[in-house]
């Protein structure tokens, strides 16, 4: 049984993000558990560039390990959590998971049946065949056919945003803000009270007198 | 055909796909009691769906399945977003993380 290149890095960069998934979730630390995730995400995005998808490599790489799991990290660094109780309950659930996870892994292996599918080797790259670059061939199915679905990605996105930051905002009592609004709104009348006085000098008192002269 | 895995076949990603799938799935049965942990867990569980949806795109030469990938990857960063807030909110309330002591509508 001989392996080209590619199916051996393929098979490396495969066995790599296993042992890193096992890592993550047996982890006691939430930051260990974050940085073993991170590098489950790059070797499953090698794995991608091996595969011939390089565009989603590339964008697992910048999106998952550049800015989610940075937030993970961020977030799990920023709590004080108390792991201890956290982790009651571990290995009582121990065999039920694992043995879950095993039937289920077994189910799936037998649905997909590996052995046909692994006996029959990849059609030549679509992207190759056309004569362009993955990026390329990702974006013309893209910018046509999906059109308003990326539109509608984009409006996901802002509201996760405005979603997100209206969460976390909380406005403390005591602590004094600027209503820009109310800023440009305000007209003079409502700064400036004009009152109208008798145009005589009030008789100033003594010792304002005594404290103006040396 | 003794040398069955001498080029890469579509078998491979979805073993791939399977195998994290199942690590994801007895995260979420282990972790059951840590938010932060539930999250990563999921994240795993749509990785493992994305290997399966480019594994298939390569193997049918169809760019469907990898523009599907990309919004898959949109919507799990709005989803971390989202949850991370949710998470930052129960612990500025509750002290804690832990889903059992989350029990406040007793369903």
């Amino acid at each position: 049984m001989t392996f080209d290149f590619t199916t051996l890095a393929f098979l490396g960069f495969a066995a790599t993000a296993a042992i890193a998934a096992l890592a993550t979730i047996t982890s006691r630390n939430p930051v260990h558990a974050a940085l073993w995730l991170v590098l489950t995400f790059f070797s499953v995005a090698c794995t991608w560039i091996v595969g011939g998808a390089e565009f989603l490599g590339i964008a697992l790489v910048l999106v998952y390990v550049g800015a989610v799991m940075v937030l993970f990290l961020f977030v799990v660094m920023m709590l004080d959590i108390d792991l201890a109780p956290l982790r009651e309950g571990y290995v009582k659930y121990l065999p039920v998971g694992l043995l879950v996870a095993v039937v289920m892994l077994v189910q799936m292996l037998a649905l997909i049946g590996v052995r046909a599918a692994s006996a029959v080797p990849l059609a030549d790259n679509a992207a190759t065949g056309a004569d362009v670059p993955n990026t390329t061939w990702l974006a013309r199915a893209l910018f046509t056919d999906f059109m308003l679905p990326f539109e509608v990605a984009a409006v996901i996105l802002t509201v996760a945003v405005v979603a997100a930051v209206m969460l976390t905002l909380r406005r403390r009592g005591g602590t004094k803000h600027q209503d820009p609004s109310a800023q440009s709104r305000v007209k003079a009348a409502d700064r400036v009270r004009m009152v109208k006085m008798e145009a005589t000098r009030p008789m100033p008192p003594a010792a304002a007198e005594g404290e103006g002269t040396p | 055909m003794s040398n069955v895995v001498s080029a890469l076949t579509l078998g491979h990603f979805l073993t791939l796909g399977a195998v994290l799938f199942c690590i994801s799935v007895a995260g979420i049965f282990l972790n059951r009691k840590n938010v932060i942990m539930l999250l990563m867990s999921l994240e795993l569980l749509l990785l493992a769906v994305n290997i399966n949806f480019v594994g298939f795109s390569r193997s049918l030469g169809d760019p469907a399945g990898q523009v599907f990938v990309f919004f898959i990857l949109t919507v799990a960063a709005a989803e971390a977003a989202i949850g991370l807030a949710i998470l930052v909110t129960l612990f500025r309330n509750r002290r804690t993380i832990d889903v059992s002591d989350i029990d406040s509508l007793k369903g």
